[in-house]
Formats: C-alpha cells, structure tokens, sequence
C-alpha cells in the first residue's frame, strides 16, 4: 500500500469539488453577472443556507449516510414559526421561541425516524427518503384539513377562503422577517454581511468539531465504521444512531428557521421539500462522501452549490436564449450529482468487497 | 372447487396493510351506497384507472424479482414511452395506429436507454434503489432541458407564444386519445362503460409477463433474486439476468406511460414523470409483494386496491371534506405503504 | 495457584442436538489451557457459553454451571464476561480499520476528561483525553513486547501479524483481565510470527493471566500449554497435564471414532487404477476461509473419493473451485480433455454436479417448492421439463411434477407435497431435495460436500446410502467432502486430507485415526521424517 498519494489520486478524490468548480466559473464567465452581485449573494446564502447543511454531517459520521430525513426537522421549524405567526410573538423572541418549539418537536420526530432506520440497517438513505416523503403527507394533512378544524388558529387571512387549511404562502413580514440577519449587519461597500447567522453557523462548526473529540463522537465513528464491532466491544449501537439522527433533527430545524427568517415567507407545502435536496447536494458538491462528511466539504459546498445557482439561470439566457434551460440545469445538477455520489459510493463499497 | 386450507393459508399471508387498506374500501363503499354517490360510475372509473395504471406497475416485478428491488427509476422507461408518443405526434400520425408506432418505438428506445441503465446500476450492486431514484430525477431534469431544445415542429406540441420548446402537456385529441379504451367499449346502463381495450392490453401484458417467467430467461431472473449463488450453480450468469431485467422494466414503463396516455388523453412532460414511479412501486407492495419477492397476482391485486381506493376516495371523501385530501391520502397511503415494505424484518429471515 | 475458573458439567442443545455433553473443565491462575478438537467437537459452543454470546441465550441456554474465582457466575452477556475479566481474541479481527491503534485499543474504555456541557449533558459529552489513553496503548504493547507498533498508526494499513497483537493488547489493557482466550490465534501468522505470540503467551502466563489456547497446530499446544482438554463429539475424551500426552495420542483422541462399517454392495465392475476421469494439478481457488493452494490429484473413473482436513484448511475449497463457484486456476483434465475452470455452466454441460455444503445458502430456493427446486437447475443449464407453447419455450408443470413426484418417492422426501417450500422441511429432507436436484441433472462426476451436516442419524444413513447407491448402480464418480472422518471411512474408496490449502495425505479407509489425525494437523510428513 502506497502512503503518499500522487496528483492523480488527489485529483479523482476531488473530481466532484473540481468539476463544480470549473462548471461554476464557465457558467460565471458566459453569465457575465457583476462579480461583486456574485459575491454578496454567496455571502448571504452561507449565513442562510450552511446551518443545514451542516445538520447533515452527523449522520454521515455514524454510518446513516445522506439523512434525506432532514426534511423532518424543516417541517418541525415550519410548524413551530406557524404558531409563532399566529400568536403574533415578533423579533428575536419570535425566533428563539420558535426555535425552542421546533427543537422539542425535532428531538421527537427525530426520535421516531431513529427508530425507523435502525429497522432498516443497509437501506438507511432510502428509508430516509420515503420517510420524508411519508412525514409530508402528514405535514398536509394536518396544515391542509386540521389547521383551523382541529387545530385553532387565529389569524385567518393566513387560511384559505373555507376557514381550514395554510394558505400556499406565510408571509413573516413584520413578524420574524430578518429578525436575525437586522441584529448585527456589516456593510463592505456593496455587500452586507448578516452577523447573527453566521455566528450560529460558526458556533455549530465548533459544536461538531467538540462533539466529534468526546465519548459520544467516539462512539459515532466507530459504530459508522462497523456496527457489528462497536456491539461486541460494548457501544449501544441502536441508541447511539437513534441521537445521531435526533441531532441531525434538531439542528435541520434550527437551520430552517435561519433560513426562513431570511426568505422572509413560508412556502407552506415547498419549502421544506427542497432543503433535503439542495442541502445534500451542496454537501457532495464540497467532496463529501456517504461515508465521509467534515464541515468544510459543507462550507466549500454551500459557496460552490450556490455560486452556480445564482449564475445559472442567466448563463442559459445567453447561451440558449431561455432562462428556463438554465433553472432546469441546475435542478439537474442538484440530481446529478446526487445521483454520481451514491453510485461512487456503491460501486466503491463493491469493489472493496 | 374451493380448498378451505390453502384459503385460510393465503388469507394468513395478506399483509397487515393490505387488509386495512382492503377493509377501509368497503368502508369507503358503504359510505358511498349510503351518500347519493353513483357506486357504478365509481366501479366504471375505477376500471379505467386499474387499466391505465397496471401496466406501470407491471414493470416493477422483473426488477423485484430479480433481487434488486422495485425499480424506483421508472421515468428511465417513462422519458423513452413518451418520446415514442411525440415522435408519432411530429409525424402527425392520427388514429389508433400511432399508439401501436409509439410502443414500437419506444421499445427500441428503451431497449438501448434499459441496457444503459442496466449497466450503471450493476456497477452499484446494493445501492440499487437510491441510485434508481437519483437517475430518475435527473434523467427528468435532463430531459426537461431537452424538451425546450429538441427539434419538434409540429406546432400543436410546441408553446403557441415564441415557438421554441415542447408544451407542459400535449392534448393526444388528434392522435391516439383512447386508442385502447374505446376498442370495443361497450356500455350497460347508464353510468357504467367497459374500456375492453384497456382491460384486455393489461391482462395481455401480465400474461405475457408470465409466459415470460416461465421460460429459461424468466426462470434465471427468478433464481437470481431468489438466491444468487443456486443461480450460478446452475450455470445462470447473474449479472446478464439482472440486465435482462432491468430493460425489461424499463421496456415495460415505456409501455406503461402510453397506455397511461392514451387514456388520459394528454402526454405529460417535464416533472410528470416524477410522480408516477411512487404510486407504482405502493401498488404492487400493497398487493401482497415485499422488496424482495413478487407475483402477477400482486400487481393484479395491488392496482385494483390502490386505484379504487383512489377513485372511490375522492367523491366520497369530498362529500365530508375538501377534495383535495385524496392527494394528500395519496401521499401518505403509497409513501406509508413503501415505508412499511422497507422497514419490515423479512419473513425469510429464521 | 489457586483455582480461577471451573465449568460444571456443561450440556448444550442446539435444536435437539447435544454439542456438548457433560464438559467439565478446570483452570488454575496462570495456567495454560491447550483445548484442541476437530471442527464441531465443540470448542467454539463452549468458549460461546464462557463469553456469555447471545446465540447461546436465544437457543435455549446451556445446562450446569460457571465457577469463577470461587463464586458461581451466571455470564449473559459478553458485557458481564468482560466486567468478570474474561477476554476473547476472536478469530476474525474486530478492529476498526479507520481507527489508530490506540482508539482501538481502547475502544469503548475511552479516557475522558470533564467539561461545561459533559457536566450538563452527561459522560458521554467528555472529551477524549488522548495523551494517557496513548500512554496505556504503549504500555499494554509494551507488555507484551510489541514495541515496534506505532500506537498512533492507523489499523488499516498494519500487517495482519501486528493487528493480532494489538487485540492481544486491548485485551491486556482491560486492567481487570484474568482470564484470556485465543481462538486459533496462529491460524493467520507465519512460523517466526507464531513464535513470538506463543512468547507473549508465556509472558501472559507468568503475570498470572489464565489463558485458553485453541489451535490445530498441534506442536504449539504441546509447547506453550500447561494442561490439555481434548474435546470430540461434544465430550472430554482426553484430559491431563501435557507431559500425559504425545502428539500420537492427541491426534488419535481427537479423530478416534468407533467406525460403523456400512455393508457396501459390490461394484459390478472392479475399480480400475488407471483409468482417470479428472486429474486436478496445482489447484488453486480463492475461497474466502478455505483457500486452496496448489492442490493436485487424480480422480479415478468410478470411485469413491473422500476428501477431509480440518476447517479453514481448504478442503472446501476444491470442489467449489472446480464447479466454479470461486475463481480458480490450475490445471484440470477431464475425461482426457481440458477441463474449464470457472464456468459452473462448462461443469453442468460436461455431467459434473456439485452439492454444496451450505445447503441453505447455495443448495437451495427455501421459498420455492420442493419439485422446483429439484428441476429448476435441469430447466435452466439443459433445458429439461420444456414444451413449446405460443412461440415461447415454457417449462412444463406436468412433466416437472411426474418427475417430482417420483425423486420424492425414491429419495423418501417427508414433505406435504411437491408444492411445499423447502424452508419448511428438516435438514435431512432438504439435503434429499438437493441430492434429488443433483441426480435430475444426470452426473457423471458428483461433487458431494458435507450432506450429513445438521441432519439427524437416521437421515444420515439414508444420505450415505444413497451416494452409494448412485456410485454402484449408475456407475457415478463421487467426490465426498466432509468434516466428519468417520463418514469418510465408511464409503470412501480412498480418502484424501488437505493441509493448508494442499494434499497432505492420500490414505485408504482402513488407516489408523494416529494417521489421519497426524494428516490434519499437517504432521503426517513431519513425524515420519523424525521418527
């Protein structure tokens, strides 16, 4: 076995960052969007969107791969800022109520979703999947047919014209719109920089980074690398990957209402679908892996992910004439590279056999 | 002649969800008889919708059978179905006859689209199913970029304003609308018509499917999902055998979607593939199939059960509440059902 | 010395079958205890038991009682074996590959140190302290002389040798151990290496840790133990200090089998020396477990041809090799032409049939019925049990069941019916299901391992039976593998033992248990040599 790796080896372990990289910078070049635009739309989306990507870099460490049951925890923010809107709690104790609220929801949801995937040992990232999917169904029936029947809620021009059921949007202006982001800003000439997120951003990067050097950190790496090993020398396994998922829960919800809090509505029955998706890819996009995942693959992967998102849709004005081609190339981007790293990953876990 | 035993045998091997899904029809049926809703029109629509549907559920078994689960890549089928319905539109072939041009070539198409796939997913033996799913998206997203750039002309496919790009759904009036469906309808009553086309193309497709079981090719995909390592001793090559089914899984959806089309009267583009794989894959796991073995009688069974179920539901249901809450039953029952097959500890296991 | 361990009177069932019956044995402080044995003697169920594994508990538990340093001990898990001091190296590695020596070492015996959230949270949220955690990885690698491993190097890349070592060495870290057991713990090491572990295990021996070491090498056991148990059949059949025995007199115990000689019918035609149907020369066939390295032999036309060996010895091996089940290469003549290696469906065309000895992983479809697993693998390689149908070749149920039905008659296949799935059945009956499979695809040469394996006594003789019944009426060449010598001997024409992946010996039925036994341990060549 050869220790140093040659430039070949450090350029395959890295073609998904490279390529994204190289794809990135064309499309930026034919976009020809002002680079400064560029740079304050990414700023803003790594304080918005890096707190959930982030979420899914436990689960990863514990051997779960992708958790596409994030989406879980996103609903739970939803429906925590849902009751916040309705009891009209505004400002920063509308957020932290909300994220009180959507954390005791997650720790429970999260637990639920612990308990399904460890029915599911091997088929864990689709199991996830469907049980978001699943957990959406309930998600509408409750916020479609119980909101405002079962369940009162006040604020009725929040509900469609029958008096039952979330209207498609939730507007949070006024209520917890930016409550976050307007604490502390810092203006770079053209960019503005939202302080208060990316504190949350860095202090999860620093909780990870603690939480992967304790017992229970110890105990996630070694039931990720062989659960059969970690039983015998005595880790419970089935509970150690019931609060992987618990955190990973809790801390998609939690980056939910960041991100919320900077789009400044609910999309009521969209917003949480796309998180998993656009979270996930943006973790392969930063050279994660299904069974390796560090918070810099998040952070490259948000700037990367989202760099080529911004540009895209304009890059396929000028080539093709139609914005549309450049929407759905970046969807299928988001698919595609979803798509490549599980098949690496299968066809990788083969030839190690 | 009815064996009591072998009935009681059977009776113990219906699933749990199945049962409940099964005594939560006749609820709904009784609700039905008891509000003013018509139970015929129901039984007639609810035939339309089993017709349409089977076949795409159809294409789930090879894949199951042959071990690698059901084949959450439908669209792969799906995208090569609907590019024979528009290649028979572009040449503005009318009739009933452009149904049968588009099967033929869809089925070329999915012929070399399927052993694509196929190869692609035996590189990644064990992750079938995410993979299946994450190709599928992104054969949609990739293909939806191609339906705004593929040479079509025809100007009843593309969007009347600019002129560049195929439209979101493309009305079949002109082409092969009900090609199926009206073959030998017929009507008794008032509320009640019998689709015998439809009827009689699905229960072709499941017998041939059979037929297709029984032979040396069908018969080393059984024992390849069975147990791979009887299937080599007994000079099966696996790998050939999954292949084999997995295009024709795909030449099944292809199929699937044309018949589907047919009788909806409309070509579904862009994000419309999407939302058929799921129903497809509950359907079959709710006639009795886990992820790992399945039957005709499943797919039979399983598409009566979730399509009744589904178009019972709707009127029935609105008449106590919106609608709309059969989408969202939709939801929970396929994604539920999915759910259960995945998380089960296999029967087998002893 | 003072008594550490004492086991009472030991009986296990495994669905009705005794393994173990009435084992007592005995364990000073610092002894070294040699437990040798054939495979399914038993060893591995009584070291089970000791280790407190789950299959004991959800078998039905074990019969009499565990005394250890004097107390009676009720051992239920491996946790409570681990808490009372007892530490097992497993045969297989359980080390993390991703983890440094010392994480593994310590693994799950983490060193911690207390924090503002640990305090909130609970233990589990300490740091790791690595420096002392390293300090005691070096100083239990230092006991047991291993000075040359990198406490911080990962365990992936260690050779296999040092990866031993260093589960010797988080076995020795458990401050509390008392009592280790090595299951085959040279089976990986080279000769130089062995002798080093057999040094650390006398280094062990002398720091009063009580060990119980489990090898086939024969030699090592009469070297580094203080006493020997011999097990066979589930039973004691020889105990003692080791100066009692000999390496004769072990390998004798250890095979030594009263041999019910089977009244075998006469051939209609004599055996002929010289007329080879298959010559096997320099086999090799990488199977995981029973890797076969450089096997030669001929295969006479008409024989019964036993082969046996002991486990993991690559007896296996060369009948999964030659129907191409695992990847082989070598040189194989048969019936005077090159035979193909690796293509199970060359095998089945040119009458060579192969029963597997896992029989419910490979032998058979558990949820399919009875007659298709019969014939399933006759429609598939030969096209058998077909009709024409619409264009389509189909099988032909009625064909199929005429023919299910009468191999179910002629095997005495106990089953409901030809529809019953084979999961359903007993052992016995499944191994007919599979010989039934076997004979439907017409062998010229019928590679048969282990079919006796967990089946009852009276199946047995019917199996046996049957093979001999197929070898003299239909003149079928038989390759029987099996574990069990006595079996061997009561049909073989000739048996053959592997050693190591390689012939060791070919011996006929009639030999002394002395030899067989000397054969397996790989000391045949060796004690004839010497004397």
């Amino acid at each position: 076995m050869q220790k140093r790796m040659s430039l070949k080896d450090i350029l395959i372990a890295n073609a998904v960052p490279i390529t994204f990289f190289i794809l990135t910078f064309l499309a930026v070049l034919v976009a020809k969007i002002p680079i400064l635009f560029l740079l304050s739309e990414i700023v803003r989306r790594l304080s918005r969107n890096t707190f959930l990507v982030l979420a899914l870099i436990i689960p990863v460490v514990a051997g779960l791969g992708l958790n596409f049951a994030i989406v879980l925890g996103a609903m739970a923010a939803q429906a925590a800022l849902f009751f916040v809107v309705d009891w009209g709690i505004t400002g920063l104790s509308g957020i932290l109520l909300a994220i009180v609220i959507s954390s005791v929801i997650s720790i429970f949801l999260g637990w639920i979703a612990g308990k399904t995937l460890n029915r599911a040992k091997g088929r864990e990232m689709i199991t996830s999947m469907i049980l978001g999917f699943f957990a959406n169904g309930v998600y509408q029936l409750i916020f479609l047919f119980f909101v405002g029947s079962l369940i009162p809620f006040k604020k009725t021009d929040f509900l469609l014209p029958q008096g039952v059921g979330l209207r498609n949007t939730v507007d949070l202006f006024g209520i917890v719109d930016g409550a976050l982001n307007d604490l502390l800003t810092l203006n770079i000439g053209f960019i503005t920089i939202y302080i208060v997120p990316l504190i949350f951003v860095v202090g999860l990067c620093v909780f990870l980074t603690f939480l992967l050097k304790t017992k229970l950190g110890q105990d996630f790496k070694a039931v990720g690398q062989d659960m059969h090993i970690a039983r015998t020398a005595g880790i419970d396994v089935d509970k150690t990957r019931i609060i992987a998922v618990i955190l990973s829960t809790v801390f998609a919800s939690i980056g939910q209402v960041i991100y919320l809090q900077d789009i400044g509505t609910i999309n009521t029955y969209n917003s949480h679908e796309q998180i998993g998706l656009f979270s996930i890819a943006a973790l392969l996009v930063g050279g994660a892996s299904v069974k390796k995942a560090n918070i810099w693959n998040a952070i490259l992967g948000v700037i990367l992910f989202h760099a080529l998102f911004v540009v895209a849709p304009s890059a396929g004005n000028r080539l093709f004439g139609q914005p549309q081609i450049g929407e759905f190339f970046r969807e299928f981007i988001a698919y595609a590279v979803i798509a490549f790293a599980l098949a690496m990953h299968g066809w990788r876990s083969r030839k190690g056999k | 002649m009815v064996n009591f035993g072998s009935l009681r045998e059977a009776i113990k091997r219906i699933d749990i969800p199945t049962l409940i899904i099964v005594f939560f029809l006749i609820g709904l049926f009784i609700l039905a008889a008891a509000t003013k809703v018509s139970v015929t029109t129901l039984l007639s629509d609810s035939i339309v919708r089993i017709g349409m549907n089977g076949v795409l559920v159809l294409a789930m078994l090879p894949t199951i059978r042959a071990g690698i689960g059901p084949n959450f890549g439908l669209p792969v089928g799906i995208i090569g179905g609907l590019l024979g319905g528009l290649i028979v539109m572009q040449y503005q072939v009318a009739g009933p006859i452009g149904f049968w041009i588009a099967v033929g070539i869809s089925i070329v198409i999915n012929f070399v689209l399927g052993w694509i796939y196929a190869w692609l997913l035996d590189k990644v033996r064990g992750q079938e199913m995410m993979v299946e799913t994450y190709v599928g998206y992104s054969i949609v997203a990739f293909m939806s970029i191609m339906w705004l750039v593929l040479p079509f002309t025809n100007p009843e496919m593309i969007w009347a304003i600019g002129g560049k790009g195929l439209r979101y759904t493309l009305t079949l009036q002109n082409y092969f609308d009900k090609a199926l469906n009206n073959f030998l309808r017929f009507q008794i009553g008032k509320n009640f018509s019998f689709p015998t086309g439809l009827v009689v193309f699905f229960a072709g497709s499941c017998y041939l499917v059979w037929l297709f079981f029984k032979t040396r090719p069908g018969l080393a995909i059984d024992l390849t999902g069975q147990n791979e390592l009887y299937a080599i001793s007994s000079g099966v090559n696996p790998k050939k055998a999954r292949r084999n089914a997995v295009i024709l899984s795909t030449v099944i959806a292809g199929v699937g979607i044309l018949v589907y089309a047919q009788s909806y009267g409309f070509l579904q583009l862009y994000q419309a593939p999407l939302f058929m794989t799921f129903p497809a894959v509950a359907s079959i796991l709710i006639g009795g199939a886990s992820i790992r073995r399945a039957t005709i009688t499943n797919v039979v069974l399983g598409t009566i059960l979730f399509q009744t179920l589904l178009t019972v539901s709707l009127p029935v249901l609105s008449q106590v509440t919106r609608g709309d809450i059969t989408e969202v039953l939709r939801l929970i029952v396929s994604n539920g059902m999915i759910l259960y097959a995945l998380t089960r500890t296999p029967k087998e296991a002893s | 010395m003072s008594r550490l361990l004492e086991m009472r009177n030991i009986n296990k069932f495994y669905y009705g079958n005794q393994v173990l019956k009435d084992v007592t044995i005995t364990l000073d402080e610092g002894e070294i205890l040699g437990l040798v044995g054939e495979n399914g003697a038993g060893k591995s169920t009584l070291m089970n038991i000791l280790f407190g594994m789950p299959v004991i508990h959800s078998t039905g538990g074990f019969g009499g009682e565990i005394v250890f340093k004097g107390e009676r001990v009720n051992i239920d898990s491996p946790m409570k074996a681990m808490e009372l001091g007892i530490g097992m190296v497993h045969q297989e590695f359980m080390l993390l590959p991703g983890f440094t020596v010392t994480e593994n070492i310590k693994l799950n015996r983490e060193i911690t140190k207390p924090n503002f959230l640990s305090m909130v949270f609970g233990k589990r949220l300490e740091l790791l302290d690595m420096e002392p955690m390293r300090e005691e990885a070096r100083k239990a690698l230092d006991t047991i002389g291993m000075h040359s491993i990198d406490e911080m190097h990962l365990v992936a890349g260690l050779p296999v040798a040092h990866k031993q070592f260093v589960e010797i060495a988080r076995e020795i870290d458990k401050r509390s151990l008392k009592l280790l057991v090595l299951d085959e713990p040279t089976a990986v090491l080279t000769e130089s290496e062995a002798e080093i572990l057999l040094n650390v295990v006398r280094l062990l021996s002398q720091k009063g840790i009580s060990i119980i070491f489990i090898s086939h090498r024969l030699h090592e056991v009469l070297e580094v133990a203080h006493k020997i148990v011999i097990l066979r059949d589930g039973a004691v059949v020889g105990e003692g200090p080791k100066e009692k025995f000999t390496l004769f007199e072990i390998a004798e115990k250890m095979v030594g089998r009263k041999v019910e000689n089977l009244e075998l019918p006469p051939r209609k035609v004599p055996l002929d020396e010289n007329k080879i149907i298959m010559s096997i020369k320099d086999l090799h066939v990488h199977m995981p477990g029973e890797e076969v390295k450089g096997f030669s032999i001929d295969i006479r036309e008409g024989e019964i041809l036993g082969i046996g060996g002991l486990a993991g010895q690559g007896k296996l091996g060369v009948a999964n090799g030659i129907f191409g089940m695992y990847p082989a290469t070598g040189k194989v003549t048969y019936m005077g032409k090159e035979y193909q290696l690796n293509s199970p469906l060359f095998a089945l065309k040119n009458g060579i049939v192969y029963v597997s000895e896992d029989r419910r992983g490979v032998g058979l479809l558990l949820d399919e019925s009875v007659e298709m697993n019969i014939v399933a693998t006759a429609i598939q390689a030969f096209g058998m049990f077909t009709k024409r149908f619409l264009g389509f070749t189909i099988y032909d149920r009625k064909a199929i069941r005429e023919h299910a039905l009468r191999m179910i008659k002629e095997l005495d296949i106990r089953c409901k019916g030809p529809a019953q799935p084979v999961r359903r059945l007993s052992g016995g009956n499944q191994q007919k299901v599979c010989l039934a499979r076997a004979f439907t695809l017409n062998p010229k040469v019928l590679f048969v391992s282990e079919p006796t394996r967990g089946i009852d006594v009276g199946a047995k003789k019917l199996v046996l039976d049957y093979l001999v019944k197929l070898n003299r009426e239909h003149g079928i060449t038989i390759v029987l593998t099996s574990s069990e010598l006595a079996e061997l001997k009561s049909i073989c024409d000739r048996i053959a033992i592997v050693c190591e992946g390689k012939l060791a010996a070919v011996l006929p039925p009639t030999a002394s248990d002395v030899e067989f036994g000397l054969a397996m341990a790989g000391e045949l060549e060796e004690v004839k040599a010497h004397g």
